[in-house]
């Protein structure tokens, strides 16, 4: 521990830690556009410099190392205008228009710039014209607002290994692009939108949804059925000033209903479903010598990588489409019979954290009958401005129950929200599949948390399965390049694209850090450590699906409706 | 360019890293006169770099082109000399009658043209060289009449073929 100075105080810093750190730990806080936590500083956008006693020039604390007996100043006049300078630079080369802005009253930048009073516009320049990229079915990509701060680039290399964008061109004409400066569509993205995450402006922003759906609302034509995410309930609320971790899950029915949803389903319940399918397919992979390790197949940024980056493993994933599809196909083709109603007439919303499912639902394989299984998603930002543009006062709300039989779940499909979930689910089933009876601790610690790589080694009926569990998509491409090496002991393998799982998707509220992440985490652990119904197979609304409908997991029907296949994309990687 | 002559070129380069990534573009560029998106996959995964990352870099600097030379490579002189009598809007006068920007190729193939910063002939100001032949104290209707010769010239030679 060394000494240092702040603002005429004593203050304790590690040796070797930057400026920033220290600053941050003292309760003082700078502004910074570009750091990013736990990850090399890039020094960028210099809005976080302080004056240091007896150095010429200013100091970028995100990236000058503390040094003993150092006296730091982070509001000296010069350091305040430096930084109000950078921001009206920033603005000069900026678009004017932040009341028709997605991020109005959300942005970085026009939080700097009321906290450091810009109040004149200073400097005139001509700024480039750059042409909006709506290619994408999930992110828009929208360089006029853009102000290089360079997280969305880093994100999309050093946390997602994907590097679909990059610097193109230098100086003023500098813009974030994929490759070739071609649209997002044609690029490597795999729609995660951890970019989104990180970018302090609007510049980069979900493909919005809430006209199709708000449309459907008020079409008396249209029997509109929305589903939501295990992910949701445990992070909406922060959007209503709620703490992190609140489960709303019955609030949100309610609210559903006051939106004039016609029916409120869970995709727990699909999940539950899912994992029928999925530990049913891995038992007939296991037995019939057919490809393994089976990887998961519900995260579709995953699946769009595995098509991009290693195609060879194509047949490793499992067939099931994702709880979302299930549930969509399964409401056009059988709940819509059931009830008499036309497919083509009802509006299927899925609210999702996960900007990566509005990329999903559009794949052509997702579909049957020319019907498509989906019809919009919405990302629980959207979900929140909706309930705030239609005036539904959170604290107004009384818990509701869902609609049947789709809304019926049990906690494994919750867990299916964060990392290990699935993996935890899929073994309480798989369990019973193989031996007839439950587990004795249903509970599978070595695959909770948030650890980057989990594994485990279980033994069900004298036969040892190793399963791993990804976090992140970096995670998972180690696991894949082991197995190209040769390691064969693995049989399923979880894989989330986001690290952290759902709970930490490309659609959550901003931001959202380590902290939040672990408190939602243990919201899902609390729901599942008080509910009765705690394994998928358990779930009868599931079981009675199969007894009238589609007879047993891996049936035709399912395989209809409930699987998919995937093939090889021709991007620029 | 055909991959065998990409793979040739990174032949020559065992073991390269990242490092090596400039020369080996220059070297392509060299043989091809651009880099190609084919070119460009290729070296991506031989250095295990992705394609948006070499793009970039390629971007950042003024030597690399990504389209094909025209038949006819007009270079403009944007050095101080020329700078001062008037290149900027010889360069816009090229750009408006060829219809493409600096570093571009017209669609027939035949122009391309492209922005350097000094090619020493500052006593020929404003000055541009096509193919290397030069072309001293252009203007508006001088190049207005050199690109109709060529252009000419141009269809007299195909149809003598």
């Amino acid at each position: 521990m060394i000494e240092i100075e702040v603002n005429n105080r004593k203050v304790k810093a590690e040796a070797g830690e930057m400026i920033l750190s220290a600053l941050e730990r003292a309760g003082v806080k700078v502004p910074t556009l570009c750091h990013m936590k736990d990850l090399v500083p890039s020094g960028a956008c210099r809005i976080c410099s302080v004056e240091v006693e007896g150095y010429k020039n200013l100091v970028p604390s995100c990236s000058y190392p503390v040094l003993e007996g150092m006296k730091i100043k982070t509001n000296s006049p010069r350091a305040i205008r430096a930084r109000k300078t950078i921001i009206e630079l920033l603005l000069a080369n900026h678009l004017q228009d932040c009341l028709y802005c997605v991020r109005n009253g959300d942005c970085e930048l026009q939080t700097l710039a009321i906290q450091y009073g810009v109040r004149e516009k200073r400097y005139l320049a001509d700024r480039c014209e750059h042409f909006l990229d709506m290619s994408s079915p999930a992110i828009v990509r929208d360089q006029n607002r853009c102000i290089l701060c360079g997280k969305c680039v880093r994100v999309c290399e050093e946390i997602m290994g994907v590097s679909a964008i990059d610097f193109i061109n230098r100086g003023s004409k500098t813009v974030i692009a994929p490759a070739f400066n071609q649209s997002m569509n044609v690029s490597s993205c795999i729609n995660c939108g951890q970019c989104v995450m990180v970018c302090p402006t609007g510049a980069l922003r979900e493909k919005s949804s809430l006209k199709e759906v708000t449309d459907a609302l008020h079409d008396p034509d249209k029997f509109v059925i929305v589903q939501h995410a295990p992910a949701l309930s445990v992070t909406l609320a922060e959007e209503f000033g709620m703490k992190p971790g609140a489960d709303i899950d019955k609030k949100i029915v309610n609210a559903f209903r006051r939106l004039g949803f016609n029916r409120v389903f869970d995709t727990s319940y699909s999940a539950d479903l899912t994992i029928m399918e999925e530990a049913s397919e891995l038992v007939s992979r296991i037995q019939s010598n057919g490809v393994l390790p089976m990887m998961t197949s519900c995260s579709p940024g995953w699946i769009k990588y595995v098509e991009q980056f290693y195609p060879e493993f194509i047949p490793n994933i499992s067939t099931c489409k994702s709880p979302q599809q299930m549930l969509g196909a399964l409401i056009k083709n059988y709940y819509a019979q059931n009830e008499g109603l036309d497919p083509a007439k009802v509006f299927s919303v899925a609210i999702m954290p996960c900007t990566a499912k509005k990329f999903e639902a559009k794949r052509p394989e997702m579909s049957w009958n020319n019907i498509a299984d989906i019809d919009a998603v919405l990302t629980t930002r959207e979900l929140a401005r909706l309930i705030k543009m239609y005036g539904i006062e959170f604290d107004s709300l009384v818990p509701n129950e869902p609609d049947m039989p789709f809304g019926k779940r049990s906690s494994a499909g919750k867990l299916f929200g964060g990392t290990g979930g699935v993996m935890e689910a899929a073994i309480r089933t798989a369990h019973y599949l193989i031996t007839n009876r439950e587990m004795d601790d249903l509970v599978v610690k070595e695959v909770r948390g948030l650890k980057g790589i989990k594994e485990m080694k279980i033994t069900i009926d004298g036969m040892v399965l190793g399963v791993a569990v990804a976090s992140g998509i970096m995670n998972a491409q180690k696991i894949l390049e082991e197995i190209k090496a040769g390691r064969n002991d693995l049989h399923f393998i979880e894989v989330m694209t986001c690290p952290g799982g759902c709970i930490a998707g490309g659609g959550q509220p901003f931001n959202t850090d380590q902290k939040k992440i672990t408190a939602r985490m243990q919201a899902l652990y609390s729901i599942d450590q008080n509910e009765i119904t705690r394994a998928s197979h358990l779930n009868k609304a599931v079981a009675d699906l199969y007894k009238d409908f589609l007879e047993k997991p891996l049936s035709e029907r399912s395989h209809q409706l409930l699987h998919t296949h995937y093939s090889e994309r021709e991007v620029m990687v | 360019m055909s991959e065998t002559t990409i793979e040739k070129i990174i032949k020559k380069f065992p073991d390269a890293g990242r490092d090596s990534l400039i020369p080996i573009l220059q070297e392509v560029q060299n043989i091809d006169g651009y880099l190609s998106r084919n070119a460009v996959l290729e070296i991506g995964k031989y250095l295990q770099l992705p394609a948006s990352k070499i793009y970039g870099v390629a971007t950042f600097y003024n030597q690399f082109r990504f389209q094909p030379l025209g038949k006819y490579h007009i270079t403009v002189c944007r050095g101080t000399a020329c700078h001062v009598k008037g290149s900027a809007t010889v360069l816009s006068i090229l750009e408006q009658e060829l219809k493409i920007k600096a570093g571009q190729t017209t669609r027939d193939g035949l122009f391309s043209l492209e922005v350097v910063a000094c090619i020493g002939a500052c006593g020929l100001a404003p000055v541009i060289s096509i193919n290397g032949t030069f072309y001293a104290q252009v203007d508006n209707n001088k190049i207005r009449q050199i690109l109709r010769d060529y252009r000419k010239n141009d269809s007299i030679a195909v149809q003598n073929n």
